[in-house]
C-alpha cells in the first residue's frame, strides 16, 4: 500500500527533505499505542539523526476518543503560527490531560493567543485540513493507528514500534551505498 | 446453475448467477445474491432495496473484537467519502441484532449493521465467506454495482483489518466504467 499523497510543502516535517528514510505517521494524539510510538520515534530520531525525516499525519478516531479532535485541531492552530511540533509533543507527553485546560496552558506556553484558539476550535478552522489528511490515510490503507509508511510504502509491524528501526536503517544504508 | 467461471468478464456482460453455496467467496461479475435481514429489532433491509447505487457489504466476524472494531471506524471514518460515490455501506455478522444495536451505539457507527443470525451465517454462506470451524462470518469486502452484479470482492485474514482503500479504489473503477461504458445509473 502506497502513500498518497506524498509528503508535500502542506506536511509538518522534522528532519531534512533530503534525508534517505522519510517516516510519516498517521496518529491519534488520544490513541495509547499512538502515545507508546511517540517515544520509539524521538529515539529513532536520536538513532538516525539527518538520516531519517519524520511527519506526522492526523488521524483522529473520535469515535472512541473524544479529545482527539480538539487535540489535532490545536496542533494545527499551533502549527499554523509556525509551533507545531511544541505543540505535538506536548500533546503526547500529556496524553492523559488532553483537554480544554491543557489545550489553554499550552497556547499560553507558546505565547499564541487563548481567543484565537477558542475561535479556532468554534468555527472548525482546520477541520478540513484534519480531514483532508484522514481521506488520505483511508485511500492509502491507514487501517487504525498509528500506521506507519517508510519512504511511501507502509510498514507492517508484528508487535513492537521498536521494529520500525531496521527498515529504516536498511533504507539509509542503501542510500549509502 | 452456472459455476463462477467470469471472473475477468466485462462489465456489460449478463451477470454470472452464483451457486447455491459457493466454494469460495464469490468473485466480480457474479449476481450478488439477494438477502434480507434484520437492521433492527423490528426493520429488515433487502439488498434489492438499494439497486440503482453502489453497495459495500462488509463481512467480519464478531461486534466487539479488538480487530472487527478498527475495521467498522475506518468505514465510519470514510462514510463522507464512499458518500460521495452514492454507496451504502453494511456491516454484517452472525451477532444478534441486540448485540449489533450496542456495539452501534457505543462505536457510534453510521452505517447499518445486519444480523446474519438465524440461520446462521446464511448470507455468509451465500458470498461464500462464512468460517464453518469457527461459526462466525469471515472477514470479508464486496462492493456490488448499480445493477447488483459483485465488482469487486476481497477476502482478508481473520486477524487483518483490510482498510478501505481497496473498497475507494474499486469505487473509483466503479464510477470509471459506469461513465465511460453504460450510460449513468439512475
Amino acid at each position: 500500500m502506497t502513500l498518497h499523497p506524498p509528503v508535500g510543502p502542506d506536511d509538518y516535517v522534522q528532519g531534512p527533505a533530503d534525508a534517505p528514510a522519510t517516516l510519516v505517521e498517521y496518529g491519534d494524539y488520544q490513541c495509547p499505542y499512538c502515545g507508546e510510538a511517540f517515544g520509539i520515534i524521538k529515539q529513532l530520531q536520536q538513532q538516525f539523526g539527518d538520516g531519517l525525516r519524520f511527519c506526522f499525519r492526523n488521524f483522529p478516531i473520535p469515535e472512541i476518543h473524544p479529545q482527539a479532535l480538539p487535540a489535532a485541531e490545536t496542533a494545527e492552530f499551533c502549527g499554523a503560527n509556525d509551533k507545531f511540533w511544541q505543540a505535538h509533543d506536548t500533546l503526547y507527553d500529556n496524553q492523559e490531560r488532553l483537554g480544554p485546560e491543557l489545550y489553554t496552558a499550552l497556547v499560553r506556553e507558546l505565547d499564541l493567543g487563548v481567543d484565537d484558539l477558542e475561535t479556532a476550535l468554534r468555527e472548525g478552522t482546520y477541520r478540513n485540513r484534519i480531514q483532508d489528511q484522514v481521506d488520505s490515510g483511508l485511500r492509502s490503507g491507514v487501517n487504525g493507528t498509528p500506521t506507519f509508511f517508510l519512504n511511501g510504502e507502509r510498514v507492517a509491524l508484528q508487535g513492537s514500534f521498536a521494529e520500525l528501526a531496521d527498515p529504516i536503517e536498511r533504507v539509509i544504508e542503501a542510500a549509502r551505498r | 446453475m452456472t459455476t463462477n467461471s467470469s471472473a475477468a468478464a466485462p462489465a456489460a456482460a449478463p451477470a454470472a448467477e452464483p451457486a447455491a453455496e459457493p466454494a469460495g467467496l464469490l468473485q466480480p461479475g457474479v449476481s450478488a445474491p439477494d438477502f434480507t435481514l434484520k437492521a433492527t429489532a423490528d426493520q429488515e433491509l433487502s439488498l434489492s432495496e438499494l439497486r440503482g447505487n453502489p453497495v459495500v457489504l462488509v463481512f467480519y466476524p464478531a461486534d466487539w473484537s479488538p480487530v472487527c472494531g478498527d475495521e467498522l471506524l475506518v468505514f465510519n471514518q470514510a462514510l463522507p467519502l464512499l458518500r460521495k460515490y452514492n454507496a451504502t455501506v453494511l456491516g454484517i455478522s452472525v451477532d444478534s441484532v441486540w448485540s449489533h444495536q450496542a456495539f452501534e451505539q457505543d462505536r457510534k457507527l453510521g452505517f447499518d449493521l445486519l444480523a446474519d443470525y438465524q440461520p446462521k451465517g446464511a448470507v455468509a454462506r451465500s458470498y461464500g465467506v462464512y468460517d464453518e470451524q469457527g461459526g462466525f462470518d469471515k472477514r470479508a469486502l464486496f462492493v456490488i454495482d448499480g445493477a447488483g452484479v459483485i465488482f469487486w470482492s476481497y477476502l482478508s485474514p481473520t486477524a487483518i483489518n483490510p482498510g478501505v482503500d481497496g473498497v475507494l479504489d474499486a469505487l473509483d473503477r466503479l464510477q470509471h466504467t459506469s461513465s465511460t461504458t453504460t450510460p449513468a445509473q439512475q
